[in-house]
């Protein structure tokens, strides 16, 4: 799974003619985990949206390997993973269908793994029940199936553990490190003290504010 | 499997999905059909309940209640994918997005354009439109609801980011309707009358042809622009 790094460069945003960052520069590679760090408010989502190309309101440079991203979105995205703010699940829809839906969105899916998927977030036993009456943290683990369903080597995860137990944190420690060994790359936002400090790389979005120029 | 072969099976898979959609939320389904049958029923205790005037005005007011019902539908279109996260997974698929939108579409022209072209020989009857025009009527329907659906869409992916879009997708989209709305009436009026529809009949499929072939465009780009905000 050898893939391209991602490298940002000097890249400034504002919202609301407050500036979020400036000067943000940091390259991420095969094998790294990310963590974007900041408070409420620092542009954290921002700029996960950025780098997985949805949001372009931003003036500097994100390059995928030697391309900017904007000229190789197609190509990014068939080797992107997000998982957003909002989880993308439907409510009325069952779990899996919601995975069906997905998988036929993502061509490099393969269909029978859905409900092996589903095993592994512990929705075993929910598979055909409708969303909305699921927990709040179900409805995340419904998304977070694509995890385990996904060969996409770049992972974008904004709060992935957010609402899931604490048993659900450390499995999923465990995928991120193992993604990452293989030679994939993530990057997240969290406010969980996450076990794999050691191997963890951070950006400090609060810094960046701060002084205003590159760390 | 083949390049072709995947892609039709998306083009399924998100079809399925929303018929799937609409029907688990009767609302979205019904709400546009009671719409149309309430403008069609209310109409002749308004103005005049005389067989001969309700015949000649019936294929206006079928026509302008079918735009006015697929207008009340549109709102929604993207609204709940835009809410619940599912807009940027779409976004972000590798599958061409055009694609992805006819299929979104399609589905949504099933649930509203053909539901009220199958309805509309109910309403042509209590309206006692001449037997001679039923044809006519719902041949201009079945050309002419995808177009609004196509230009429709646009108009809801444009305005999608915003809290209250419902009134702007009404002025942006209405004056596209127009020339839909006066092809589709002429070829019901031409039908009644015994004159030849088939020239209506041609501009409506040419507008849908221009509509299926660019819309989808306008309306993938229109998408990526209110998200990216």
């Amino acid at each position: 799974m050898a893939v391209e790094p991602l490298r940002v460069d000097n890249l400034f945003c504002e919202r609301d003619e407050r500036v979020l960052f400036e000067g943000l520069g940091f390259s991420v590679s095969a094998g790294d985990v990310v963590r974007i760090e900041g408070q409420n408010g620092s542009g954290k989502t921002t700029l996960l949206r950025m780098l997985t190309g949805l949001s372009n309101h931003y003036e500097g440079d994100i390059y995928w390997g030697e391309q900017l991203l904007a000229e190789c979105a197609e190509e990014y995205r068939q080797n992107l993973l997000y998982f957003g703010h909002q989880a993308g699940v439907k409510a009325l829809l069952t779990p899996l269908e919601n995975l069906h839906w997905y998988a036929s969105m993502q061509p490099h899916i393969h269909v029978e793994k859905l409900e092996w998927a589903l095993e592994q977030v512990g929705l075993r036993g929910f598979e055909d029940v409708p969303c909305h009456t699921l927990s709040a943290g179900q409805n995340r683990r419904v998304s977070l199936a694509r995890l385990y369903l996904s060969t996409a080597p770049v992972w974008i995860l904004d709060e992935p553990f957010t609402a899931i137990d604490k048993q659900g944190v450390a499995t999923l420690e465990l995928l991120i490190a193992d993604h990452a060994a293989k030679g994939g790359m993530v990057i997240l936002t969290t406010h969980h003290e996450l076990a794999m400090a050691g191997t963890l790389r951070k950006v400090n979005l609060d810094q960046l504010a701060c002084r205003g120029r590159a760390v | 499997m083949t390049n072709s072969g995947a892609g039709e099976m998306f083009f399924w898979g998100v079809l399925k999905r929303d018929l799937l959609l609409s029907f688990r939320r009767k609302s979205d389904l019904v709400n546009p059909l009671i719409f149309f049958l309430m403008v069609a029923s209310l109409f002749p205790l308004g103005v005049s309940p005389e067989p001969t005037f309700l015949a000649e005005v019936a294929p206006g007011v079928i026509w302008v209640a079918a735009l006015l019902a697929t207008l009340l539908s549109l709102d929604g279109l993207f609204r709940s994918d835009f809410e619940d996260g599912t807009l940027e997974q779409t976004l972000l698929s590798p599958q061409p997005l055009f694609l992805v939108v006819l299929a979104k579409v399609f589905a949504h022209w099933m649930m509203t354009g053909l539901a009220l072209t199958l309805l509309s020989p109910l309403l042509a009857v209590m309206l006692f439109l001449p037997v001679e025009g039923m044809w006519g009527l719902m041949a201009s329907l079945l050309l002419g609801t995808p177009t609004l659906s196509l230009i429709g869409a646009i108009g809801a992916a444009l305005t999608v980011g915003l809290r209250k879009g419902g009134v702007l997708i009404s002025l942006l989209v209405l004056p596209l309707y127009i020339p839909v709305l006066i092809f589709g009436t002429g070829a019901a009026q031409a039908a009644i009358t015994g004159l030849p529809i088939a020239g209506f009949l041609a501009l409506l499929g040419a507008i849908l042809v221009l509509g299926l072939v660019l819309a989808p465009f306008a309306i993938a780009a229109a998408l990526r622009i209110s998200a990216s905000s």
